[in-house]
């Protein structure tokens, strides 16, 4: 569901040295609890980000992506765009790169996990 | 002689999703639409309009109200949702369960919604020991009886026989108009094709869902063929695309509340080529049905990758259709 969306139009920065960042989407048509993401799985230029490196933000709080299945109180809104970093000494280098970024969610009424994925061309400066 | 009925319209606002997603449509905009239709019920999925559920901020419930009195429409439905895997170890117990129940009833009634959309994986059990506080705030729940489920589902008989037993008439049923797809839905077929489906496997299972082939039977055949994965795919939304009989909405009239007016397409002719509505409107009307048909838009996923998605020209279609059959056209006699 809304899969060319969930990677945020011009949205790939360089976070300083300490790495990358990006917006994503929930692939969802409603709003969930944090607990109910299992997995943001980035790839960049067809290289796997390992899931430790990763940190998602919304509205100023940032968790790992373990911390999030264990975060009942805090919502991933419809449409919301969430702040996803990665730890990469030095960033990415500028210029076009490949990303994907695929959102696996727990859905109570579903008796599977749907992950959505999404692949697109950004520019880093 | 003009058609004698009570059937009221409404929208879900479910319809305009990928447009509220995009941000291209505002709460207000959805409810100035739909209103502008003559479609005054409102049914709404909360959490997709609303941020921070359940303790959504005062200012956003008083812009909803606002919205409503500003384009003449009134709050019809909450779609609830129960979250029995908000945690990864173990599934909600019992009394969690009643309580996010009970939560999602105090929350219509703070969104001056009559009617709950009971999501259809909530346990019978949990509905009725919510009976008590629905009778209270006097809000009407209703499990949505969805496809694959039908209303002679197992799980579907048993809620019945448990809910009945209660003799409360603050629980029965949301019927979703999906489980009357008498043709094979063409934005389906399309999508499958687009991604790669062998156009002849194509052609045996839509020819196998008219002929109401059982779809374990299909999805074998289609393995035989030779289908690609695709062609499997295409093959096992035959479990979820299923055709039952309107008429037996007759028996439980009493007990259905709401109906998502469910379409995936009203084509340039003016109608949905999968669901057949001028078969089951004049069914809603035979039986006294007086509750609202709540367009409920759900073509965007399966367009998007091709297509620009149009929620409010599909939601108009519907509309008009809904007018044509229920007789509201100028001057339409019957």
């Amino acid at each position: 569901m809304y899969d060319k969306h969930i990677i945020y139009p011009d949205s790939l920065r360089n976070d300083g040295d300490a790495g990358w960042r990006v917006g994503v989407r929930l692939p969802y048509y409603r709003g969930q609890v944090l607990s109910a993401v299992e997995d943001i799985a980035l790839t960049v230029d067809g290289e796997k980000v390992p899931r430790a490196d990763v940190r998602f933000t919304v509205r100023g709080k940032t968790w790992t992506l373990d911390q999030l299945e264990t975060t009942y109180d805090e919502r991933w809104e419809f449409g919301e765009v969430a702040d996803v970093s990665v730890r990469r000494p030095g960033g990415l280098a500028p210029g076009q790169h490949t990303v994907t970024a695929a959102v696996q969610l727990r859905i109570s009424y579903l008796p599977w996990s749907p992950v959505t994925s999404c692949t697109t061309e950004l520019s880093v400066a | 002689m003009t058609i004698q009925h009570r059937i009221k319209r409404g929208v879900s606002l479910y319809s305009y999703q990928y447009e509220t997603f995009l941000r291209k449509m505002s709460l207000d905009d959805c409810i100035a639409h739909a209103a502008g239709l003559g479609a005054r019920g409102i049914e709404v999925v909360s959490e997709q309009s609303f941020t921070g559920f359940p303790n959504v901020p005062d200012e956003q419930i008083a812009g909803w109200f606002a919205s409503l009195d500003r384009h003449g429409a009134y709050a019809q439905c909450h779609d609830m949702f129960m979250d029995i895997k908000l945690y990864k170890d173990r599934r909600l117990n019992f009394d969690e369960m009643v309580a996010s129940l009970e939560r999602d009833l105090h929350f219509a009634r703070r969104i001056g919604c009559p009617t709950v959309r009971i999501i259809v994986n909530t346990p019978p059990e949990v509905v009725v020991a919510c009976v008590p506080l629905a009778e209270k705030l006097d809000i009407r729940m209703g499990i949505e009886v969805h496809s694959p489920f039908h209303f002679d589902h197992p799980w579907i008989l048993r809620y019945t026989e448990i809910t009945r037993a209660t003799g409360s008439n603050h629980v029965g049923y949301v019927p979703d108009m999906g489980m009357y797809i008498k043709h094979y839905p063409p934005v389906f077929r399309d999508r499958f094709l687009r991604m790669g489906a062998t156009p002849k496997i194509v052609e045996f299972i839509l020819q196998a869902h008219e002929a109401r082939v059982l779809p374990d039977y299909v999805i074998m055949d289609v393995r035989k063929l030779g289908g690609n994965p695709v062609d499997l795919q295409m093959a096992e939304t035959l479990r979820h695309n299923i055709w039952s009989n309107p008429r037996r909405m007759l028996e439980f009239m009493p007990w259905i509340f709401h109906i998502h007016a469910k379409f995936y397409e009203i084509d340039e002719t003016g109608k949905e080529p999968a669901i057949p509505y001028d078969e089951i409107i004049p069914v809603l009307i035979e039986g006294g049905y007086d509750g609202h048909l709540s367009s409920e838009y759900e073509g965007q996923r399966h367009i998007e990758d091709a297509f620009e998605v149009d929620g409010r020209e599909q939601v108009r279609r519907q509309q008009e259709m809904f007018k044509r059959l229920l007789g509201e056209m100028a001057g339409q006699q019957i």
